[in-house]
């Protein structure tokens, strides 16, 4: 563990590296932990199956690549794939839990993850997989930081993505309903919004980005049916770190996360990366929990 | 008297199933596990309403405890867990005893103290977050067992093998496990009798007034966690014992599986009953394991089916529905409707 740290120190450059590949993979978090913080905030489910909608969006994408279609057609598919399951999900399931205590939406939407999870390692095995396109790397600091351009073409969809995601939710007509049902529900119904019709529209849209983002954590890292609990918490944390309806939060949070997450997976070992995240977790809580604590003084 | 004609008649029950049914005394000896794991669940989810999701920690936690107690009494650990070596370590029968006896009360201690700190930490978390916490522990937990080499890391902890033979390794371990289960409801029994289940029940229904009152919620809320502790440790201890090997993410801290169904029992039984999460454990276990054979590694997607179906549509649990439709089974007097008019009648008549 010394050891590496003293490798940090020596070569600053192998610093550099680890930033940019966290923030390769820390913008697909920030785009999936957006997904969670609309259902959330609009609707107040604490979606566990985000980690399960991530590696079936992932597997799709992997899936098309494996028939010949190339991976930007398959990341569509995966969007529109999942927006339907998402649909499905939405009206069978979370429809159900909407009015009940919080603790019935979160198991039940755990029971989702752990059927979708099952599906895939039934359908695909639990081997892990990634996408290659076979593009090249670029070589950059003299060889210390190899940069696929695969992962850059990925990092930049991403970004588009989420960019169209915000513009989306500014000007558009279903994303101000959205807006409005987030911060009052029962005035967007006098307003006459069909508070039902947006409810199903954020869960189908929340599963279509977690099917981006699934397609985009192929092309960067791996995919493996069990990996979605570890990123339904990543989504957790980012969100609970950032807040709810803060989406320039969400992003930062998303980097850090990955680059977090770089960092410890270096200095302690790859092993240590799932435990990293979910430690992560309990400290974020942690500290919120301190904050209101402190809060809660100060008012007596 | 019913009652204790029912008691004698499911303690009765317990004693003979291994020797009438011979060839399921593993599948009954499991049943007694998740009727444990399912009453202790309770105790936060049901009667004290903390819905904890990683109680499995302590599973899995008294597992290891116990294995490290039981190797580490006679052996060196490190060489033990070592699975790239081809040493073979054997113990003698009455090492095994002594190893297995003071090892599972190890693994309860051990829990019962761990869950004091834990408790301190995460009842601060309310709701939602107290869930997300405790299972991002049970998670955490497992994937540093996996990679902590003292306990074998990813490959696991193959239990020292039973001394004698093995239809007797069965029946030990099916009595300990029943004795076990039997000795956490007989506790639970008596506790939700007395000040301490009220007060639990008091910071159920309104952990703000209940503080108001003068109780320290805290601190009945760290004794409940580490009674469960207790009891989840033992057990699990017992349990790594049965399967004879650990694997960190599967046996030990199992999230998606025992960590889930210690859940959904209680809700499938009727949480905040003391006879809810046995009934539930029952009923699921039965179904889990009637199906299990026929659905050829669908099971577990008709599993995570049935969980959302409980969760979803059937969340008072049937000792919910039965409280709700048979009140008087449970010598709760309604002042019926129908009972009112009938006197109304009488009366009426008599006039």
């Amino acid at each position: 563990m010394l050891d590496n740290i003293n490798i940090l120190v020596q070569a600053p450059v192998f610093n550099l590296a680890l930033i940019i590949d966290g923030l390769l993979i820390g913008a697909v978090y920030a785009l999936m932990a957006y997904g969670l913080a609309l259902v959330w905030g609009v609707m107040n489910v604490k979606n566990l199956a985000q980690g399960g909608f991530v590696m079936a969006g992932g597997y799709i994408c992997w899936w098309a690549g494996q028939n010949g279609i190339h991976p930007l057609i398959g990341l569509v598919l995966a969007a529109a794939v999942m927006w339907g399951f998402g649909y499905v999900i939405f009206k069978i399931v979370v429809r159900q839990v909407l009015d009940r205590d919080l603790f019935t939406s979160l198991l039940a939407t755990f029971g989702v993850a752990i059927v979708t999870e099952q599906i895939l390692n039934i359908l695909f095995t639990s081997d892990t997989r990634s996408i290659n396109l076979g593009y090249d790397s670029w070589v950059l600091f003299g060889g210390a930081v190899n940069l696929p351009v695969q992962k850059v073409g990925a990092f930049v969809l991403a970004a588009i993505l989420a960019t169209a995601l915000a513009l989306f939710m500014k000007h558009s007509r279903m994303g101000q309903a959205i807006r409005a049902t987030a911060q009052n529900p029962r005035a967007a119904r006098v307003m006459g919004i069909d508070t039902e019709r947006v409810y199903a529209f954020t869960y189908s849209l929340n599963a279509a980005i977690c099917g981006a983002s699934g397609a985009l954590v192929a092309m960067i890292w791996l995919i493996q049916p069990f990996y979605g609990l570890a990123y339904a918490i990543r989504a957790f944390v980012i969100v609970t770190m950032a807040g709810l309806g803060n989406l320039p939060g969400v992003i930062v949070a998303g980097f850090g996360m990955g680059v977090i997450e770089q960092y410890g997976g270096f200095v302690l070992g790859a092993a240590y990366q799932q435990a990293i995240v979910v430690g992560l977790l309990v400290i974020v809580l942690v500290i919120r929990l301190m904050q209101a604590q402190m809060k809660r003084e100060v008012v007596q | 008297m019913n009652k204790l004609i029912l008691y004698a008649a499911i303690l009765a029950a317990g004693i003979a199933a291994p020797f009438v049914f011979p060839n399921y005394t593993t599948q009954v000896s499991v049943l007694w596990v998740m009727v444990l794991l399912a009453l202790t669940w309770d105790m936060q989810g049901g009667q004290m309403g903390y819905n904890s999701l990683g109680n499995i920690f302590f599973f899995g936690l008294g597992m290891y405890v116990s294995a490290v107690v039981q190797v580490g009494l006679f052996q060196p650990v490190a060489e033990y867990m070592d699975s790239s070596s081809l040493e073979v370590f054997t113990f003698t029968p009455a090492e095994y005893w002594t190893g297995l006896v003071l090892g599972i009360p190890a693994g309860g201690i051990f829990c019962a103290i761990a869950a004091i700190p834990m408790g301190f930490i995460f009842f601060g978390l309310r709701g939602p977050y107290f869930a997300i916490g405790t299972l991002a522990v049970a998670v955490a937990a497992g994937e540093l067992f996996s990679t902590w080499e003292w306990v074998g890391a990813g490959s696991g902890v193959t239990m020292p093998s039973f001394p004698h033979h093995p239809d007797l390794a069965k029946l030990s371990f099916y009595f300990m496990n029943f004795v076990l289960a039997v000795a956490c409801f007989g506790t639970l029994a008596w506790l939700y009798s007395t000040r301490f289940g009220i007060a639990i029940n008091a910071i159920r229904d309104d952990e703000q007034k209940a503080e108001g009152m003068g109780l320290h919620t805290t601190r009945y809320k760290c004794v409940n966690w580490s009674i469960a502790a207790f009891f989840l440790g033992m057990s699990g201890a017992v349990f790594g014992n049965l399967v004879g090997f650990i694997d960190p993410r599967e046996v030990a801290f199992a999230t998606i599986t025992f960590g889930i169904f210690m859940v959904v029992m209680p809700l499938l039984g009727g949480k905040g009953t003391l006879w809810g999460p046995v009934v539930g454990a029952f009923i699921f276990h039965t179904f889990k394991e009637a199906t299990w054979t026929y659905l050829l590694g669908w099971q577990w997607v008709a599993l995570g089916g049935l969980i959302i179906l409980i969760v979803v549509y059937f969340q008072d649990g049937i000792m919910g529905w039965l409280m709700r439709t048979k009140p008087e089974w449970f010598g709760i007097r309604v002042e019926g409707r129908e009972r009112e008019m009938q006197e109304a009648r009488a009366m009426e008549a008599a006039e």
